[in-house]
């Protein structure tokens, strides 16, 4: 009984690869552990073992092939012995009942509206199409070539190319002096690279993922958020505390945490959360020139998605201003990060039933641009802020009490907030999607506030 | 009091030395060993074709190669002891006698699953058989093996913690601060470092200090430790059950460095760009545990190429039971998303 070979799964947020080679042949004996061919995922490319051992029969998918959605049968094999034992078990040989991996929602290009491009880019320039990781990449390599002084430490990221790809060439091009990997040690490197910020470096520490920031924390708010002040301005820690933050896909309590409202609480220390490549580009340059601290949250799915980059020589955008993405005049709606698929996804839907929603992408944290956000207010009436995280203590909760404080008059409905639900992050795929907010939950609150 | 201390280290360094011949393994001992270790392999295999499929999502970190430690090390100690690792867990929880359809069931995030479904392969726990988890922090399951460690001297019961962590997580401060409390306090706690030579894609040498000797490492405390190859079952046994004894008896903490390596890659995505696939055939070729552990059966009569097929069929069919009990076991209830946040909840919980 021929088993299938299925395109596999090899990372927690892949959804297609390439089918770059095949070792093996039609006819070829396998034994269980031998490389029978390599895939190239947006991650990573990797070999692909065989699980059972056995005859290859036909080929189904030719090397090259790209995009092939997981699951995919790409080659059939005879099983012998131990093999079929797992086919007649209808294990290994059944696709069906394959849970689907998390649809992420393709980032809707965002519609600029009129006035609300930033005037950093002057109009008519050149756009290129990017993805987030290779911006974040190009502006560390902009910022290196321009100062001796920025380097990149952190975990894998000079070897591995970065556990996301986010430091792929830098070693490459900068050597080991200034992209360093450093051992599993994110309280002592952290400390190390604020002892460097303070005697005039200007390093950029990346985290895996923010998760593990947590084993570092200390050394953000005491060490690095604190000193100039501690010091009456003499000391300065011009550092960047850079990586993933929020929920990927499926990776349960201890490694989806949002951190935003965490590192917005603390005076000292700036706060970016960008949604686009060009904001993290333009912004995580910005980040590397501010002489203060400044903790730069990025997010895993985002990654991948491609937008519009403005060709500049130095694009330089401010920390502290958020964006209009869309402009609208019954509802704001307001978020960071993420949350601006599921935003601009709801606007949309809300269009199609006749409400027209503005919407903001904060892009900082801190300082919060609460000008730009009380601006809209005054002008819809009526707010829904949006975040994967938390609700209690969260960014919603603080942008409703700013706007309660200096906008009471304008409001026409409580402000409502979208959020990620309180509880750990379960790993079952259901509870997981249920945990997180979606597009639908916006246009819920959305047309509650405009009392539809 | 240096002069002391430096005599209780000198004691500790003749301890370190192993003696000449193993603590022999009766004919029982080496059977149990290799069936404990095959259902490790068979299970892990298992885990990784399903997480291909869709089956399993996220992070899943596979035990193969490095099968004999925790069987080795289960070996040696007693009912009651505890243990805990890292996310790269599912090695440990078979060993200390979970469910596998339990824990298959988990690792596709159902119902049936022993943390129903709310952990994945990182979050596993069985107070019940002395197993708190499964955790993804490196290193942070290290001061909370101590503090298992802790709590069993305080209520004097006798039981040794065995706390796991790798090579990686070796480096982390944690680590220290534990160690010099549990010597301090004289914790009743062996360190087990899992040195498979990588830390996702930094070797050993790349990150540590002393790579060679991360056993020493306790030294500065007055830790011993011993350095044990790995890949050998009944080593690992036989340094097991020095080091539990050691803490049995009120000495403190013990350090272990097992010399091991895993075969596949750190999780299901890794690029395995960090070394070559030889060095990965010549492990598998010359240092395999369920290999050598299979020689040795078959070598010394204990059984025969027969019974080996006969015990490979029973525990395929233990896997494959476990994944069909998976596959066919529901999602959570969505009631589940707010329970076990607080004990409290629990009870209410309808
Ligand atoms: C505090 C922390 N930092 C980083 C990570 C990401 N990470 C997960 S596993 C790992 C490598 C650990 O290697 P090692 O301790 O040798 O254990 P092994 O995976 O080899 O079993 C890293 C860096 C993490 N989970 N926690
Ligand atoms: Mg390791």
């Amino acid at each position: 009984m021929p088993v299938e070979i299925l395109m596999p799964a090899l990372s927690p947020t892949m959804e297609t690869g390439k089918l770059t080679k095949w070792f093996v042949a039609e006819g070829d004996k396998i034994a269980a552990g031998d490389v029978i061919a390599e895939i190239e995922t947006d991650k990573a490319t990797m070999e692909v073992e065989a699980v059972d051992e056995g005859t290859l029969g036909k080929i189904l998918i030719e090397a090259g092939a790209e995009d092939v959605p997981v699951n995919t049968p790409i080659a059939l094999m005879q099983g012998d012995g131990a093999a079929e034992v797992a086919a007649a078990q209808g294990v290994s040989a059944a696709p069906a009942a394959v849970s689907p991996a998390p649809v992420v929602a393709p980032a809707p290009a965002a519609q600029d509206a009129p006035g609300s491009a930033d005037p950093e880019i002057p109009p008519g320039t050149e756009m290129v199409s990017m993805s987030v990781r290779e911006a974040l990449r190009d502006a560390m390599a902009e910022e290196m070539r321009a100062d001796d002084r920025v380097f990149v430490m952190g975990e894998e990221v000079a070897e591995y190319q970065g556990a996301y790809k986010v430091t792929q060439g830098l070693l490459d091009e900068f050597g080991a002096r200034r992209v360093i990997d450093t051992p599993i040690t994110e309280h002592g490197f952290t400390g190390l690279g604020v002892g460097a910020a303070f005697a005039g470096l200007k390093p950029v520490i990346e985290f895996m993922t923010f998760n593990f920031a947590m084993q570092a924390i200390d050394h953000i708010l005491n060490s690095a958020a604190k000193t100039h002040y501690m010091s009456g301005g003499l000391v300065t820690c011009p550092i960047v505390f850079r990586g993933a933050n929020g929920a990927a896909a499926r990776v349960a309590a201890q490694h989806s945490q949002n951190y935003a409202s965490w590192y917005a609480h603390v005076p000292g220390l700036k706060v970016v959360a960008p949604y686009s490549a060009a904001d993290a580009k333009g912004l995580l340059k910005a980040a590397i020139r501010d002489p203060n601290p400044v903790v730069f949250l990025e997010n895993e799915i985002l990654y991948g998605q491609m937008f519009d980059v403005p060709k500049m020589d130095d694009l330089i955008l401010p920390i502290g201003k958020a964006k209009v993405l869309r402009a609208g005049m019954d509802v704001t709606l307001v978020g960071y990060s993420y949350a601006l698929v599921y935003m601009l996804e709801a606007a949309a839907a809300l269009e199609e039933q006749g409400i027209s929603a503005e919407v903001i992408d904060l892009r900082s944290l801190r300082p919060l641009d609460t000008e730009t956000v009380l601006a809209s207010v005054k002008k819809t009436n009526r707010m829904v802020a949006v975040e994967e995280s938390w609700p209690v203590c969260g960014i919603g909760a603080e942008l409703s009490a700013q706007v309660m404080e200096r906008a009471f008059d304008y409001l026409d409905a409580p402000v409502l907030r979208v959020t990620g639900k309180d509880v750990p992050m379960p790993y079952a795929a259901n509870l997981e999607k249920l945990a997180l907010p979606n597009a639908m939950e916006v246009v819920e609150a959305a047309k509650s506030v405009c009392y539809r | 009091m240096p002069a002391k201390k430096a005599a209780s280290r000198k004691g500790a360094e003749k301890k370190r030395k192993p003696p000449a011949n193993k603590t022999v393994m009766t004919p029982e001992n080496e059977l149990s060993a290799y069936k404990s270790m095959l259902l490790i392999r068979r299970f892990e295999e298992k885990a990784g074709q399903l997480y291909g499929m869709g089956l399993i999502g996220g992070f899943c970190h596979l035990y193969i190669g490095q099968e004999a430690v925790v069987t080795g090390m289960q070996m040696a100690a007693s009912e009651g002891d505890q243990l805990l690792t890292s996310y790269r867990d599912h090695g440990h929880m078979l060993s200390a006698g979970m469910d596998p359809r339990a824990i298959m069931a988990e690792l596709a995030g159902k119902k049936t699953g022993s943390s129903r479904g709310k952990g994945g392969s990182m979050h596993m726990f069985s107070p019940e058989k002395g197993f708190y988890g499964g955790h993804g922090i490196v290193g942070a399951q290290v001061p909370i093996g101590a503090g298992l460690a802790f709590a069993n001297k305080y209520e004097g019961n006798g039981k040794v913690s065995v706390t796991y962590f790798g090579e990686g997580a070796a480096n982390q401060g944690q680590v220290y601060e534990t160690f010099n409390m549990a010597a301090l306090w004289k914790l009743p706690v062996v360190f087990v470092i899992e040195n498979n030579r990588y830390a996702m894609g930094t070797s050993v040498t790349r990150a540590a200090a002393g790579a060679e000797e991360l056993y020493n490492r306790g030294q500065a405390y007055g830790i011993p430790g011993e350095p044990v190859n790995g890949m050998d079952v009944q080593d690992v046994r036989a340094a097991g059950m020095r080091a539990v004894e050691w803490c049995r008896a009120g000495k403190g903490p013990y350090i272990l460095e097992m010399k091991t390596y895993r075969y596949r890659g750190h999780s299901m995505s890794d690029p395995a760009k960090y070394r070559t696939r030889e060095e990965v055939q010549e492990m598998r070729k010359t240092s395999d545990p369920i290999e050598q552990s299979r020689d040795r059966l078959l070598g010394s009569g204990i059984a025969g190429e027969k019974e080996l097929k006969e015990i490979d069929r029973e525990i395929r069919q233990i896997v494959n039971e476990a994944a069909e009990f998976a596959q066919t076991s529901s999602e959570p209830d969505l009631t589940e998303l707010y329970t076990d946040i607080y004990v409290a909840e629990t009870l209410n919980a309808g």
